[in-house]
Parts: structure tokens; sequence; C-alpha cells
């Protein structure tokens, strides 16, 4: 629901993918490669600032009794540590800082997006996609370091006859790698999707006036708090599903 | 579409490292370890005020057990004070009931006693009076004389029937 002042496309109407520009702010070149900090970048540094402050100026009392702000840094602890701990049983305690960070930052780049003239970084396939990359290869890597070569038995069912091979180990193959696609998908395309959709709305009610932009208006407010909650479930899912996958590479469960 | 605008992969990706790994640098070494220990302190104070609880509540049963068997003691004790006092009245009463029937029936026996003297003296005395009466009779009815031999006997004959 970011920008109100919109780019008028044709006919008249807000163009809801405005939204979703990239603006540099600071032109910036490194080793020439273009590092300009833009809106994306300003919405991700406060995404993790915002974590860092809630779980470090939060949690500065160390109280027994925990305040509002510590309450809800521990909820956020206890919800991923157990998350880890049913998902990925014995080992995945080593992981859980960075299923933490990855949980945390990605909750709060959904959020952020959710307030009128910001920025959804999460809405943008390069990024989703850059964070399913990671997990997808350092998933790999954990498991050829864990298992060895043994690793590729992975993709090779057990219990099923010879021939049915032939098919099930291709499919194996590629299911395993269609893994950080649909995880970086799933997220963009839900975040986008949300968005455009709030942003189309928006304009019907302006669109519609007085007398007609009631309903529409009112379907924005229940769509507003649906999109808050895909924000939180994506993330989520995100989270959980990098869990199963670490799982899969430390236990080689199928 | 904004997203697939190439010339802005770079600077995401770049910006997307520099802070994800800012944050995630941050959490592991510094915010996740305080929070463990403020989360695992609290876990062992609640865990140690649990077990002072139970420790507690135990010698609070121990105490409750002691006091009820001092008092079951006592009740007991109580008891057996009672009953023996009891049965030291009870025998008191019985040797002194003994006691006193015993003189009741001595007394009764001297009585019996002196009713049977006086009795007999009174029978012989009646023999003696009736004697000489009929002596005395029979000498002024028939002026004859009579041994006294005689009329005892007669005497006797006639109290005998």
């Amino acid at each position: 629901m970011a920008e109100g002042t919109g780019e008028h496309g044709g006919g008249g109407m807000p163009d809801p993918m405005h939204q979703f520009e990239i603006k540099r702010l600071i032109e910036l070149e490194v080793f020439g490669l273009d590092a300009s900090f833009t809106n994306s970048s300003m919405f991700m540094i406060i995404a993790a600032a915002c974590v860092m402050f809630l779980t470090i100026f939060g949690m500065r009392g160390r109280a027994l009794v925990p305040t509002r702000m510590q309450s809800v840094a521990e909820i956020s602890y206890e919800f991923v540590a157990n998350m880890v701990r049913d998902n990925v049983g014995s080992g995945g305690q080593r992981y859980f800082p960075f299923i933490f960070s990855l949980f945390m930052f990605i909750l709060f780049c959904n959020m952020l997006g959710m307030l009128p003239y910001s920025f959804t970084v999460t809405s943008h396939i390069i990024i989703t996609f850059a964070m399913a990359a990671v997990v997808f290869i350092g998933v790999t890597v954990i498991g050829f370091i864990k298992h060895g070569i043994g690793f590729l038995k992975f993709f090779v069912p057990s219990g099923v006859p010879a021939p049915l091979l032939v098919i099930l180990v291709p499919i194996e193959v590629i299911s395993y790698f269609t893994r950080p696609v649909s995880l970086s998908v799933r997220l963009f395309a839900n975040m986008m999707a949300g968005h455009t959709m709030l942003k189309v709305f928006a304009a019907f009610v302006v669109g519609m006036g007085v007398i007609g932009g009631w309903a529409p208006l009112i379907f924005m407010v229940a769509f507003t708090g649906l999109e808050i909650l895909i924000a939180f479930l994506q993330a989520y899912v995100f989270a959980i599903l990098t869990c199963i996958y670490l799982n899969d590479a430390l236990h080689m469960h199928h | 579409m904004p997203q697939l605008a190439f010339e802005d992969w770079a600077p995401q990706l770049m910006w997307l490292a520099i802070s994800f790994i800012a944050l995630y640098v941050v959490m592991a070494r510094v915010a996740l370890p305080r929070i463990a220990t403020v989360i695992e302190e609290r876990r062992d104070r609640i865990a140690s005020d649990l077990d002072e609880a139970e420790q507690l509540r135990q010698s609070t049963e121990e105490a409750i057990a002691a006091y009820e068997q001092a008092l079951a003691e006592a009740r007991s004790r109580a008891h057996a004070i009672a009953q023996e006092t009891r049965d030291a009245l009870s025998r008191e009463v019985e040797a002194e009931k003994m006691d006193v029937e015993k003189q009741i029936a001595k007394k009764t026996e001297e009585a019996e006693k002196a009713i049977a003297d006086a009795k007999s003296a009174a029978v012989a005395n009646l023999n003696e009076v009736a004697s000489g009466a009929a002596e005395t009779i029979v000498k002024e009815l028939i002026g004859g004389k009579l041994t006294k031999a005689e009329v005892n006997k007669a005497v006797s004959k006639a109290l005998a029937s």
C-alpha cells in the first residue's frame, strides 16, 4: 500500500506497480559494481535495525519478569528456537542464529511494507531468490560435508524396485532443484500480489467517489488484515521450509 | 514490472548482503546469547524456587506427621491413665465392699447366735416355770405328791406335742 501519489498509467488510474520501483537515493559504485543506496536498501537497513533494536534494546533490562518489549524479544526467540528444535532436531542449534535472523529479517521487511508510503523489500524476486539460493546452497553444502558423496542417496528413495528408480530419481532431482525457485517465488509473489491488489482497490475507492467508494474501502480494511497475516505467515513458511531442508541435509530422512 | 529491471539487481543484492550479514553477526554474537542467558536464568530461578517450595512442603508435612504422632501418643497415654485409674478405683471399691460384707456377715452371725442363746434360755426357763406350775397345780388339785422327775417328763411331753 505504498506511495499514495502514484504515477498515472493509461486511463487515469494510478499504476499499481509504481510502488515497487527502485529509486536510487545515493549513487554509489564499488569496484565497478552498482552499489547505490536505494529505497530498498533503506528499508533493509531499517528492518535489520528494528530487529537489533528489539533484541538488544528490548533485552537491556535482562529482567526476571520481562517488560513488554523484552517479552516480545523472548517470545520471538522461543518461537524460532521451538521451530528449530521441532523441525531440525539434533545438530540444529548451530544454525539457530541464521534461521532466527532470516525469520526476523523477512518478518520485519514484510511488516514494514504494510506501512503507507513504505517499500516492501521482499516484493522483489531478486531479494527472495538470493535468500533462497543462500539457503539452498548452504543446505546442499552441509549435506555433502555431513554425509560426503553418500548425500546423493538422498535422491534414491529406499524400498523402491529398480525399474521405478529410473523414473523416480529424475523426479527427486528436479524436485530438489526447484526448492529455491518455489521458496523464493512463494514469498515474492505473495508480497507483490497483495500489495498490488491493495493498490488497485485503493484506486477503486478514489475512482468510485464518495458514493460508491465505500465497498472497496471496506474490502481494503479487511484485506489489510489478511495482508498482515500473510506477512507473518510467509516469513514463517520461509523459515520453516529452511528448517525442513536443513533437517533433510543433516539427517537424510526421506 | 520493476522487479525485472536488471540494472537494479546489483544494488539490491549488495545491500541485502550488507544488512543481512550485519544482522546475522549482531544476532549470533550479541543478541541471541544474551536472550538465551536471560531465559536460562529465569528457568533456573523458577526451578530452584520450585525446589525450595517442594522442600518447604516436605518439612511442613513432616511437622504435621510429628504433631499427629504426638497427639496420638498423648491420646493413648491419657486413655491408659484413665483406664488405670478406673481399674484402681474399682479394685478399691471391690475390696471395701468385701470388707463391709464380711463385717455384716459376722455381725449377722453374732446376732443370730445371741437370738439362739436367748431363745434356748427362754425355752429352759419356760420348762422350769411350766414344771413348777404343773407341780403346784397337781398338788392343789389332787393333793398328791409327785416326784420332780415325773412332772418334768410330763411337761416335756406336753411341750413337745
